[in-house]
């Protein structure tokens, strides 16, 4: 296995991180040379990267699994379907933010070049198959996420927003460590299928793989925003400038989805019964308090900040049952969730305008009067959100919580559903100010109509998912069964 | 089974499309397109439902008919399967006539964004439609939930003055229970080893703990939608603040999807959990038939005391059904369709005089008869039937129940019996001081009659009341199969 040959094929199941890596190298470049009122041209320079990179990984989808780069890094049908999705979701939290970022002086090249860098190292984390580039990956998409929440740097609240999170990220990179250096004691290695082998059946035995496992699992815990490691989540999502908490609250929980099938599913499999307890602790604190604070707030961007903080529990729901069922169905979850966010982030992102911020539940009182077709698109992205037919959102929960119930979790469910009723009434909050009020102040909808067409689009896909969910559940279904 | 046209699949899709359309065509300039194209989708969707009566065997049993079966989810086994029997078809034709009655009805009254009220009452018509033909749980759940969205709009937006709190309340009580059935369907779904098919729901066997869980769990569901005491609180905000058209589908349709759930889902799911629980059951509907009439009696705004006597007489109904026998059920289910007529028209009345005075207070009112005779006529037929009179539909149910409960336990009888008193009570006072007397005030005095395109719905229902008082053969012949096929499933055990 340790030949030192070089050859073509063995670098080509990682061709889409290689030509990202490519392009980024080059943005960096050319936006040196690229005057600032031209700088639509590195802007879709970006958008075109990504879109060929989602190309690239989709041409791969049918071919088999195959690990390289000595066991570091594997391309399995899981890994394309996530990073074609990771692809077109920054692609469209690109477009959706450029507007945004236009007006206030911050559609820069350092913007483009760190959202590709963080893409590169979600794919990266998506590929990991040992735990150095896990982490390697992990932290060059932190590291980028860190500055693109900084960047606005005369914001004190961005300013804030990023201190916070670079602390606590850190942290929670530490914890993550401690435990895999630990799971390297009990296992005496670092590579996912190595360790796996090794825990094999003899788990409970070892109590230093367990200890270990406890610091993984609240590293990703707060990787997540999972109760109690969430604290970070309201303040950086409202914090950080909107474009900036959309790349943060959309693609890296694809990612963030990767990590934990490859830590815990892939290489911590022997230990499910360990795990599994504790995500079921994880998964109920979420969804509790996600969903009861999430009542109390008055803007929207914290708003939501909580609701992800319930939908993570109601992922960790899926994982937890531990059956590919399970997996598939938080897979399934995670994708349309990324969906649902870009296209509620993308609505107030659509209402902002040069020195407004459409980020307060107020500023969507009476929208019905002023773009019925708009207040549909938020129409069906709140009820998604919530979970009623027939809108995505409802096959999502329903396919974690019947993995959940098989897998003997009945209690969490029905705890689950009555919390989802909790939940509801925030989501109906924004409905009765679209529809039920009048409007208050002036609404502009603003952006161009290539974001208005991806919204649109967005919200039928949201729809439309929800009436044929078959190809996608089917797709997730079949790339876990194909990957585990 | 199946014949050429898929009819369920058009009686429940043809609506909705039609919805999509009207919002499509019409603009808030424009009202007219968006009032006719409605039209012609609710006449459409109605007629498209009239093959299902024409074409039903009463020789099949309780099998069902026009099946129609796709694969919706393979994954988790979940299909697209549509099929009716003598307790869901009446009730289809029952609600595509109302959203014919109900578009006729808002004409004049509606004039705040026509497009998106019509669009709503359309879509949800076709949600309804599904929720009664649907034979897959999940796609039942789907129709089910995805009905709550425009009928929260429809209270919310076109509501009166505190429509927001009754369109919120009307929202979380009923998803609060049909959450709980979910879990039910995922729990029942794992007994039947991976299928969401309601008929494979009524053969799995359960022990009894877990039917009586699961009878619970939809329960909390149904009983909500009924609306039981004692969780029907939302249906009085609701019906006050609905506009007309909203509070006749709720209480003429909805309402009855809770009732048939029962008979869907509780009775044959968990028959031993039914039978152990019907004493709870009928005390439920006792209450709701003695207590909430009382109530009804004291109210002073006419829709509330119609949405009391809504509650009072699905008491009824839900009593009929747990008495297990045939005259019960059989009563049970007249009564949800005479209700359905008789309920509709009551508030449909309210509606005229609404639109007229802009009030639902009786106090405003008195000696409408003097001015509006035609109307008085038709109210108080209304009334009459609402209060269960000889030969029209609302004595047919009531007796049948009464009958029934005899049967059973005479006090049953003699408490149910009593609605007849407190029935007419409170709807013939109610009518004494708004239709008869002498003319009240100037608001009164300026009334002008019906118009003819009231007169249509007014004698529409007045036919449907009375055809079914006089002869309810017809529809008795259709459901009596289906019931009897029902009762000896539900005498089996499971356990």
């Amino acid at each position: 296995m340790n030949t030192a040959t070089f050859s073509l094929a063995t670098v080509a199941p990682a061709a889409p991180e290689i030509a990202l890596l490519a392009m980024v190298s080059a943005l960096l470049v050319i936006d040196l040379f690229v005057a600032d009122r031209d700088k639509h041209v590195t802007f879709w320079l970006a958008v075109a990267s990504l879109a060929g990179c989602a190309l690239l990984a989709g041409s791969m989808a049918g071919t088999a699994s195959a690990v390289t780069f000595h066991g570091m890094f594997v391309a399995d049908p899981m890994a394309q379907v996530l990073k074609v999705a990771v692809l077109l979701a920054v692609a469209s939290t690109l477009v959706y933010g450029r507007t945004y970022l236009e007006l206030r002086e911050m559609l820069r090249g350092e913007f483009l070049s760190l959202a590709l860098f963080a893409t590169l190292g979600m794919m990266v984390m998506i590929s990991a198959h040992h735990f150095l580039t896990l982490y390697l990956g992990l932290e060059l998409l932190a590291l980028s996420l860190y500055a693109i929440v900084a960047l606005q740097r005369d914001s004190v609240r961005a300013t804030e927003a990023a201190m916070k999170y670079f602390v606590l990220g850190a942290l929670a990179s530490g914890m993550l460590l401690y435990g895999m250096s630990m799971i390297y004691g009990a296992t005496g290695s670092l590579d996912i299928a190595r360790v796996a082998a090794a825990i094999g059946g003899a788990r409970s035995s070892d109590a230093l793989a367990v200890f270990g496992l406890v610091f993984v699992v609240a590293g990703i815990a707060f990787k997540l925003g999972a109760v109690p490691f969430h604290m970070w989540v309201p303040d950086v999502y409202q914090g950080a400038a909107t474009p900036a908490t959309l790349f943060i609250g959309a693609a890296p929980k694809i990612a963030a989805f990767a990590f934990v099938m490859r830590l815990l599913a892939q290489a911590l499999g022997g230990m499910g019964a360990d795990w599994q307890q504790m995500l079921a602790i994880l998964a109920a604190a979420s969804i509790g308090l996600g969903n009861v604070v999430a009542i109390a707030q008055t803007n929207l961007k914290r708003m939501l900040a909580y609701s992800t903080i319930s939908h993570m529990g109601f992922l960790l729901l899926g994982i937890l049952s531990g059956t590919d069922n399970g997996y598939g169905s938080a897979m399934f979850y995670v994708l349309t969730y990324v969906l649902m966010t870009l296209g509620a982030f993308g609505m107030i992102l659509l209402l902002s305008r040069a020195g407004f911020e459409a980020e307060e539940l107020e500023d969507f009182r009476g929208l019905n009067r002023r773009s019925r077709w708009f207040a549909f698109v938020m129409l069906v992205i709140v009820f998604s959100l919530a979970g009623i037919p027939p809108a995505v959102g409802f096959l999502a929960k329903f396919a974690v919580l019947q993995a959940a119930f098989e897998a003997g979790y009945g209690g969490l469910v029905v705890f689950a559903v009555l919390m989802s009723v909790v939940g509801a009434f925030y989501y109906l909050r924004v409905v009765k100010l679209m529809y039920m009020d009048e409007p208050a102040g002036e609404i502009t909808i603003a952006g161009r109509a290539d974001m208005r067409w991806l919204l649109s689009a967005n919200a039928l896909a949201v729809l439309l998912l929800g009436i044929v969910p078959a190809p996608l559940m089917e797709l997730c279904a079949r790339a876990i069964t194909a990957s585990l | 089974m199946s014949q050429g046209l898929p009819i369920l699949s058009l009686v429940t899709w043809l609506p909705i499309a039609f919805g999509v359309a009207v919002l499509a065509v019409g603009s808030d300039s424009r009202p007219a397109a968006a009032r006719w194209t409605a039209l012609v989708g609710a006449v459409l969707g109605f007629l498209a439902g009239l093959p299902l009566w024409a074409g039903f065997s009463t020789a099949a049993g309780g099998a069902m008919q026009f099946e129609e079966l796709a694969a919706w989810i393979p994954l988790f086994n979940v299909n697209y399967h549509l099929g009716v029997d003598g307790i869901s078809m009446p009730l289809i034709l029952l609600n595509s006539f109302m959203t014919v009655l109900v578009v006729v009805a808002h004409w004049e009254a509606v004039t705040q964004r026509v497009a998106q009220y019509l669009a709503a009452f359309l879509i949800m018509s076709g949600l309804i439609n599904g929720t009664f033909a649907a034979l897959d749980a999940i796609l039942f759940y789907v129709f089910f939930e995805a009905m709550l969205i425009p009928m929260f709009l429809i209270i919310g937006v076109w509501g009166g003055p505190n429509r927001v709190y009754a369109a919120v309340k009307f929202f979380l009580y009923t998803l609060l229970g049909s959450l709980l059935m979910l879990a039910a369907f995922i729990y029942l779904y794992l007994q039947t080893n991976g299928s969401f098919e309601i008929l494979d729901f009524h053969r799995v066997p359960l022990g009894f703990t877990a039917q009586v869980l699961v009878f619970l769990a939809m329960f909390m569901s149904f009983a909500v939608k009924v609306p039981m005491w004692p969780v029907h609180t939302w249906l009085p905000d609701a019906h006050v603040e609905a506009p007309t058209g909203g509070s006749v589908i709720l209480a003429a349709i909805t309402l009855k999807i809770g009732a048939y759930g029962f008979l869907r889902f509780n009775m044959p799911i968990a028959p031993d959990a039914s039978h152990a629980l019907a004493g709870f059951m009928i005390t439920l509907s006792l209450v709701a038939v003695v207590y909430i009439g009382l109530v009804a009696l004291v109210q002073a705004d006419m829709k509330k005391l119609i949405a009391y006597s809504s509650i009072s007489h699905m008491g009824f109904v839900t009593l009929g059904f747990f008495l297990f026998n045939a005259d019960g059920v059989l009563g049970g289910l007249v009564q949800m369709v005479s209700h359905g007529f008789i309920s509709a028209a009551m508030f449909l009345c309210v509606g005229v005089l609404y639109d007229r005075v802009h009030s639902r207070n009786i106090a405003d009112y008195g000696g409408v008869a003097n001015t509006m005779p035609v109307f008085a006529a038709f109210f108080v037929l209304f009334a009459m039937a609402n209060s269960g009179l000889p030969a029209t539909s609302g004595f047919v149910g009531e007796f049948f129940v009464i009958m029934g409960a005899v049967k059973v336990n005479f006090w049953y009888a003699f408490l149910a019996a009593t609605t007849l008193i407190f029935g007419a009570a409170y709807t013939l006072w109610m009518v004494k001081r708004v239709v008869y007397g002498e003319v009240a005030n100037a608001n009164v005095a300026a009334l002008a009659d019906v118009n003819a395109r009231e007169l249509v719905f007014l004698v529409l229902l007045a036919a449907c009341v009375l055809a079914m008082g006089v002869y309810p053969r017809p529809l008795a012949d259709m459901m009596n199969p289906t019931i009897q096929d029902l009762l000896n499933h539900v005498a089996t055990t499971k356990l």
